[in-house]
């Protein structure tokens, strides 16, 4: 269903997301974006880390459009459908699963379509359940299926896996593997979690200083275990990139 | 009837089963006892019945229930009590509605648009702080003593807490939501409907529950001082021969509106805000 959404695209070679001296500033003293420049490819999973206040969030509301207060300038250029899932999954507590996943679409068939989402992201059966009712790790499930259901050509991910205990986190990072298999949006993950970043991307920017630090391809393959001596020598060279040396955190 | 319930048996269990824990005490109120909000008012008669039938009341200040029930039955039956009841349930379910329709809408106009709150909320403040009733004056003025000042005068009692307590509940609303309404492209209706109504809902209601009471006491009000119809009416009448069964009468059906209103809101509370969790509902 995806893929026949990328093709219809008005130019199929351009990029999903094009960003050009982007400059944000909260504040006179100094800028959070200062000058960044960003290409994401259609379909391709980027994954963004970076220490807290280099900028992550910042890029990513200026992506998702929900900047508009914050004074800068620079080139933003996004696909039209863009789905953002927030650290919290920001499901209204007064309505049910289901018309939490519909929320805002209008034609007859958007109930067929979240009931095929929920069952997507294994909610199958709770779409008359309340919010308060689900678990975390469901609600952030709910939250993937609302952004789902939209068709996306560009996913943003604002750490949402951040709130999640581990165990939890492991499963949904299987499931937005699976999905990402299945519509191949292009996607954008903020994280500050680097094990995350190189199991699920094909690449990982560092934004340092408000500008892109550095920019690593990711190629382990569809397969990819912590245990791989490849994976921890990309962990190493993150995690320096970050300033963290690694006997640090062993 | 109702009191049977608190004191359900917690250790009803064989004597063979092991159950032992250690429990907490409860500081939350525990489950629901059925017809919470009879209760009081039932134990209430019961002491006007004993007191009444020992004696100890002095029927000149208070009349005998009996005596009240028969004066109710005499004055149904003559068509009187029905009638001003149908009069006074008019007026103030009128006032309410108007009210009601009135306050929404400033709150949302005001809520969700700065230019709407630079425009009415100021106005709305002034007037909370006169008096409904302090305008009947006024009122008598403009448009006299008929039916359209006594509507008015309960809505400007009405309007005043739905405006508030809407307006405060609106504004409450998770901005967190919003962002998410941008998010997923709402138009500005299905925000209205999806995010901004339901949101204000819990704070609508309760500006219902005051703005119920607020339209019973306009009634009483604009009743007392120039109608000629309506439970007001009957009791300033009674009033004036010296008849207490009457008044008593006319106070009971008072009570009766404002319990079975405020219970009516209660239960619309309770049916439309089944999504929250809250102390009430565990």
């Amino acid at each position: 269903m995806a893929t026949h959404a990328r093709e219809s695209l008005t130019s199929p070679e351009g990029p999903a997301v094009r960003v050009e001296g982007l400059r944000r500033s909260f504040s006179e003293a100094g800028g959070v974006l200062n000058g960044l420049d960003l290409t994401i490819a259609r379909g391709e999973f980027v994954a963004l880390i970076g220490r807290s206040g280099s900028g992550k969030s910042t890029l990513l509301r200026a992506l998702a459009g929900l900047d508009r207060s914050v004074s800068g300038s620079g080139v933003v250029d996004v696909p039209e459908r863009v789905s953002v899932v927030f650290q919290d999954s920001r499901l209204l507590p007064w309505r049910q699963v289901l018309d939490n996943v519909i929320l805002g679409l209008s034609a007859p068939s958007a109930r067929d379509r979240g009931l095929e989402a929920l069952a997507e992201v294994g909610l199958e059966g709770r779409d008359k359940a309340w919010p308060h009712e689900l678990s975390g790790g469901e609600q952030q499930r709910a939250a993937l299926a609302r952004s789902l259901v939209r068709d996306p050509q560009l996913l943003l991910a604002d750490e949402p896996f951040g709130a999640l205990d581990a165990l939890t986190r492991i499963k949904m990072h299987k499931l937005l593997q699976k999905l990402y298999a299945a519509h191949n949006p292009a996607i954008l993950l903020v994280t500050h979690d680097v094990d995350e970043a190189i199991a699920l991307a094909d690449r990982v920017i560092v934004l340092v200083d408000g500008v892109v630090g550095s920019d690593i391809r990711i190629d382990l393959g569809g397969r990819r275990s912590p245990g791989d001596p490849r994976f921890a020598a990309l962990r190493t060279q993150l995690l320096a990139e970050l300033g963290v040396v690694e006997e640090e955190v062993a | 009837m109702a009191s049977a319930a608190v004191e359900a048996p917690v250790d009803a269990i064989s004597p063979k089963t092991v159950d032992q824990r250690v429990v907490r005490r409860r500081l939350g109120p525990g489950p629901r006892i059925l017809g919470t909000l009879w209760i009081g008012p039932v134990l209430l008669l019961g002491l006007w019945v004993i007191t009444s039938a020992t004696g100890v009341l002095d029927p000149r200040t208070l009349s005998e229930p009996w005596v009240v029930v028969e004066t109710a039955q005499r004055l149904i039956a003559d068509g009187r009590l029905t009638d001003a009841l149908a009069t006074s349930a008019y007026r103030a379910s009128l006032g309410l509605v108007i009210g009601v329709a009135v306050g929404l809408a400033l709150a949302l106009l005001s809520g969700l648009s700065r230019v709407g709150e630079a425009l009415i909320d100021g106005p709305v403040q002034v007037k909370r702080a006169i008096p409904s009733l302090a305008l009947m004056p006024l009122l008598i003025l403009w448009l006299g003593i008929g039916e359209p000042m006594k509507v008015i005068t309960i809505a400007l009692g009405v309007l005043i807490p739905i405006y508030i307590h809407t307006h405060n509940g609106l504004r409450g609303i998770d901005s967190r939501y919003a962002e998410l309404a941008e998010t997923v492209s709402l138009r500005r209706g299905q925000f209205v409907r999806h995010v901004v109504l339901p949101g204000a809902t819990p704070g609508f209601l309760l500006g219902l529950r005051f703005a119920v009471l607020n339209a019973l006491l306009s009634l009483v009000v604009v009743e007392q001082v120039n109608a000629t119809s309506g439970i007001g009416h009957m009791i300033t009448l009674a009033s004036s021969y010296g008849q207490t069964e009457i008044i008593v009468v006319g106070l009971v059906v008072y009570a009766l509106l404002g319990l079975v209103t405020d219970g009516i809101v209660r239960f619309i509370e309770r049916k439309a805000l089944a999504w929250r969790r809250t102390l009430e509902s565990h």
